[in-house]
């Protein structure tokens, strides 16, 4: 965790319709350090998925800069809701990223890896099913490793758990963290649960209210970082909470 | 194995569908001995109304002076070859719009008042222009029914789901790969709808194209049979019509469930 792979610098992004003109983000400036988790959090409609959308080049930016250290990084993006293709099996899901880069020709070594990937984390017995046999977090399971399986140099996740129960919310989530760091791939994640950030990442963006300034970033650190559920335990885990709980207060 | 609660709930279903189909074959049998017996004691009078066996009987004489199969394919053929140019075309001007959202534009107020035209109404002027012939019946169909192809068409290619368009995107997918991967077949359900929607105004179109222009197909000889009073005939040919219909619904009904199954 030595260099920099990623620096925004004074990133702005202004929306414009005929009524008016919307200022989401304004003079946003971070920098991601390699196998880094970080998470963006904010109020509800400050921009966050403005930030990732960015990022991921779906969207031109209005000023500032993205500067990613490697020339053409590929960028895995998973969204809040897990857009699987009901038409299509599960393994046939977990390829479609390879089908679109590579114009419909994969190579046996990326089947490979891909159906290395399903093993490991246990979906390979699903790998013909159809998504709708699926529950919700096993679900989000699949969109995760689909992303994984074009080998993305960073992973943009956007609340990929809010739209599941609670339970599943936190088992997925220490999932997904085992995941990230068994592949050993640099995240930022968006969410508006605190507790989810404190329990997951290495440093906290906390954005204000539209046109969303950065406030204040934290660093985590807990005195015995483990998988997130278990962070929840932790000694420090309350004195974030109440921190960042505040800050984001002020806001309202 | 399953409980004996389950097993009660199966024959109860079981029970339920026969009763169903029984009511179903009840209904048809009792409307045709009914139209029978009223012809045959007089109540109602042959020569106005027909009956189940004059139907048959003019089908058999229809079918041995090797008319009806004449008639039928007329109709039928112009049909398809209605349905399969308004599929296609109706298709491609859809996917013309969703592709480029100005040119969606420009054309969605004519679109708008092209559908809601009656377009029979342009019939006569057909007759005109391009001659009183199987073309202009098939291109009477084809106004009749390729707005509402396109119409419904690039209503469900632009309500996508956006989530799976996004990520596609970050796969940095071209346009093309976009629609053919995720716009077209997240939409086969519309196009099946739209297909069954489609046919039935083909063939509403058509028969509308020989009842004006009177050579050949069942609607000539609905047509005809109305000019010399046979109605008889008449009735034949709406009989023959209706089976028609639904063979053609039937064909799609089946092609859904194998594509959705
Ligand atoms: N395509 C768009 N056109 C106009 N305004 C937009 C568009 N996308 C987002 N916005 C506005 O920008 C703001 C930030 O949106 P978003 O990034 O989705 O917020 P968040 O993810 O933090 O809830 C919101 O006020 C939203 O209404
Ligand atoms: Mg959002």
């Amino acid at each position: 965790m030595c260099h920099n792979i990623l620096e925004v610098k004074n990133l702005t992004k202004k929306y414009h319709n005929l009524k008016q003109e919307v200022t989401a983000l304004k003079d946003i400036s971070f920098s991601v350090k390699n196998k880094e988790f970080i998470t963006i959090v904010g109020p509800s409609g400050c921009g966050k998925s403005t930030i990732l959308s960015i990022l991921a080049q779906i969207i031109p930016s209005s000023y500032g800069e993205v500067l990613f250290k490697k020339k053409n990084p590929t960028i895995g993006y998973m969204l809040q809701q897990d857009a699987l293709f009901d038409w299509k099996t599960i393994y046939e899901n977990c390829l479609i990223g390879l089908k679109i880069k590579n114009k419909n020709k994969i190579t046996k070594q990326e089947e490979d890896f891909v159906l290395n990937l399903l093993k490991k984390y246990g979906l390979y017995e699903f790998k013909d099913n159809y998504p709708d046999s699926l529950s919700g977090g096993m679900r989000q399971r699949v969109a995760l490793i689909r992303t994984l399986a074009i080998n993305p140099d960073i992973l943009l996740l956007d609340e990929p758990f809010s739209a599941l129960d609670y339970q599943t919310r936190l088992s997925l989530s220490d999932d997904v963290y085992n995941i990230i760091k068994n592949e050993e791939k640099t995240a930022i994640m968006v969410t508006h649960d605190i507790a989810e950030a404190i329990s997951i990442s290495n440093r906290i963006i906390v954005l204000s209210k539209r046109p969303s300034t950065i406030k204040k970033i934290y660093n985590i650190e807990l005195t015995n970082p483990s998988t997130p559920t278990n962070n929840r335990k932790d000694k420090n885990f309350l004195k974030y909470h109440d921190m960042i709980w505040k800050e984001l207060d002020q806001n309202v | 194995m399953y409980s004996k609660e389950h097993l009660d709930y199966l024959k109860k279903k079981k029970k339920e569908l026969f009763l169903i189909i029984t009511f179903q074959i009840l209904l048809i049998v009792l409307f045709l001995a009914i139209w029978e017996i009223l012809v045959k004691y007089k109540v109602l009078n042959s020569f106005l109304s027909s009956s189940p066996s004059l139907v048959i009987k003019t089908i058999y004489t229809l079918f041995k002076s090797n008319n009806l199969l004449k008639h039928i394919f007329t109709t039928l053929y112009e049909t398809l070859i209605s349905f399969s140019i308004g599929t296609i075309l109706g298709l491609l001007i859809a996917t013309i719009l969703w592709w480029n959202k100005k040119i969606a534009k420009i054309f969605d107020p004519y679109l708008t008042i092209l559908n809601s035209l009656p377009k029979v109404s342009f019939g006569p002027l057909l007759i005109i222009w391009i001659g009183a012939n199987q073309k202009t019946i098939i291109i009477i169909a084809l106004l009749i029914a390729i707005f509402t192809t396109i119409i419904n068409m690039y209503h469900a290619f632009t309500t996508t789901d956006n989530y799976k368009i996004t990520l596609l995107k970050s796969f940095k997918a071209t346009k093309l790969q976009i629609f053919t991967n995720v716009v077209f077949p997240s939409n086969i359900k519309s196009l099946i709808n739209t297909l069954k929607i489609n046919i039935s105004l083909t063939l509403i179109g058509v028969i509308m194209g020989e009842l004006l222009i009177s050579k050949q197909g069942l609607g000539y000889l609905i047509n005809y049979g109305t000019q010399i009073f046979n109605l008889n005939l008449v009735i034949t040919s709406i009989f023959i019509l209706g089976i028609i219909s639904y063979l053609l619904y039937f064909i799609l009904e089946f092609i859904e469930k194998k594509i959705t199954k």
